[in-house]
């Protein structure tokens, strides 16, 4: 392997941070009642529907899980070519009252978070949001802060951190491609 | 894709891009928050040279949703009508930071004009011009199509559209031959030999005189309103034979594949293209392309203003 091209995290150890995910969402909301997982597209989907199922599997019962476009409410649609939209599937059509789990692979500037809680409040008025990530590379520009965290990677801006899932990838890593490339 | 001009020239994948977008679009609507930040900042010009209800209020309507602002233009009550030109129209559109503009002319090949002079900045969409196109009618109507009969999902391959009727004066016909051909579907224009253009051999479809002889294996029946206001010259003997030749009535109708729709772009004539029984039938959609035709705006906006500004 490259030395510019890590292997940060793999299968196994994505498997291991969603399953310990799940738990600490059980714990910190005593439960999974009144709970929704929504994932932001495209690689926060497929792991809401992990974490969803993990947490299904501990409260043995069914999660509601969706998704969550946010490519209307970004801040930055002016700074790059227009981007295709998502679908939004909310179960149940509707957010107020409960108490949501937004769910994406990498924190970084929290400018997408920022567009979530944005499409969030159109869609209706949750309890609480929460927010779960499989990575956290640090350098917010946002006072945005996750309350799940699968792995702090520690990154200088310019890296490239690439999430693969098997939905959408056919194989489950997380590799760090440092800038510069030497 | 900078301006919307034209079918003729648009690609499947473009196109698609479009039904795409005003499907997610679509499946927004239905909460109570239907209103969306994405243009906040940006001003959209409907410029109507012509009179329009449907397409202008749609355009609107679709810019609103977005957060657009909106400035309606009508020939009725400005410059226009004093005798301003285009250009002059234009320039004045541009110094008033007009970033979008919807145009909808009586002269063939105006939104061209605008789009291509170097007058203005702004995108242009044509809303209808003269007898040429109307491009965002052929997506709504395409998105309709695809809707009831693709379940919302890609091409439209292996379909067979019948238009029928005023070919000759329709910028829909036009645009639709264009865009279905692009996604697959196969065309058959249906009209008295009077209401064809010059040059209709060279379009992408197959010409037909003869309702009865093609509607049984159609998919779609597209019923084209007889433009009373542009005929100039006695193009049918009488709307009672045109009616009985080129209308669809109840008898008609029942001759057509179960699964097959009927559409019309509005406004109707009823009783003279569309009975109006068949107009109210289950089958007929002209309400959806309606509603359609906004989710289709939407998504043509967000396509040409949402990304980045181009050099």
């Amino acid at each position: 392997m490259a030395p510019d091209q890590q292997e940060f995290l793999t299968g196994s150890d994505i498997n291991r941070a969603v399953v310990r995910i799940a738990h600490e969402i059980v714990e910190r909301n005593r439960g999974a009642d009144n709970l929704i997982v929504l994932g932001v597209p495209s690689r926060g989907v497929p792991l809401a529907k992990r974490i969803a199922t993990a947490i299904g599997s501990i409260e043995g019962r069914e999660v509601p899980v969706g998704s969550l476009d946010v490519a209307m409410y970004r801040d930055d649609l002016r700074l790059r070519p227009t981007v295709a939209l998502s679908p939004t599937v909310i179960p149940g059509g509707d957010v107020t009252g409960r108490t949501v789990v937004l769910v994406d692979d990498v924190l970084f500037s929290g400018r997408t978070t920022r567009a979530a809680l944005d499409a969030l409040s159109d869609a209706g008025r949750p309890r609480a949001v929460q927010l779960a990530v499989l990575i956290d590379r640090g350098h917010r520009e946002l006072p945005i802060r996750a309350d799940y965290v699968g792995k702090n990677l520690p990154t200088a801006r310019e890296d490239d951190v690439q999430v693969r899932l098997v939905e959408l990838d056919g194989t489950d890593s997380v590799r760090l491609v440092r800038a510069g490339g030497n | 894709m900078r301006d919307l001009l034209t079918t003729t020239t648009l690609s499947r994948e473009d196109a698609l891009a479009v039904l795409d977008t005003a499907r997610e679009l679509a499946l927004l609507s239905d909460r109570p928050m239907k209103k969306l930040p994405t243009l906040r900042g940006r001003t959209v010009v409907n410029l109507f040279f012509e009179d329009s209800t449907r397409t202008r209020i749609s355009f609107e309507a679709a810019a609103k949703r977005l957060s657009a602002d909106v400035i309606n233009f009508s020939a009725k009550g400005s410059s226009l009508s004093k005798g301003e030109s285009l250009k002059d129209t234009a320039l004045t559109l541009q110094a008033m930071g007009a970033d979008a503009v919807v145009i909808r002319h009586g002269a063939s090949g105006a939104a061209h004009r605008l789009a291509t002079s170097g007058w203005m900045h702004g995108r242009v969409i044509n809303a209808g011009d003269g007898t040429h196109e109307h491009p965002t009618q052929a997506l709504l109507d395409a998105f309709t199509i695809r809707d009831h009969l693709r379940d919302g999902h890609g091409a439209l391959d292996g379909l067979d559209v019948v238009i029928v009727g005023d070919v000759l004066h329709s910028r829909v016909a036009r645009s639709n031959v264009w865009l279905l051909h692009t996604l697959g579907a196969h065309v058959t224009l249906v009209a008295p030999p009077t209401l064809l253009p010059v040059g209709v051999d060279s379009w992408p479809c197959d010409v037909s005189y003869d309702l009865d002889e093609v509607i049984g294996k159609a998919d779609v029946v597209m019923m084209l309103r007889v433009q009373l206001e542009r005929m100039n010259a006695a193009f049918f003997p009488s709307a009672r034979e045109y009616s009985r030749r080129y209308g669809m009535d109840g008898l008609r109708m029942a001759t057509m594949p179960d699964h097959a729709l009927i559409m019309h772009p509005g406004p109707m004539n009823r009783g003279m293209e569309i009975a109006a029984d068949v107009a109210d039938a289950p089958r007929s959609v002209i309400v959806d392309q309606v509603t359609n035709g906004v989710y289709t705006r939407m998504a043509v906006l967000y396509l040409l203003l949402g990304g980045q500004e181009e050099a």
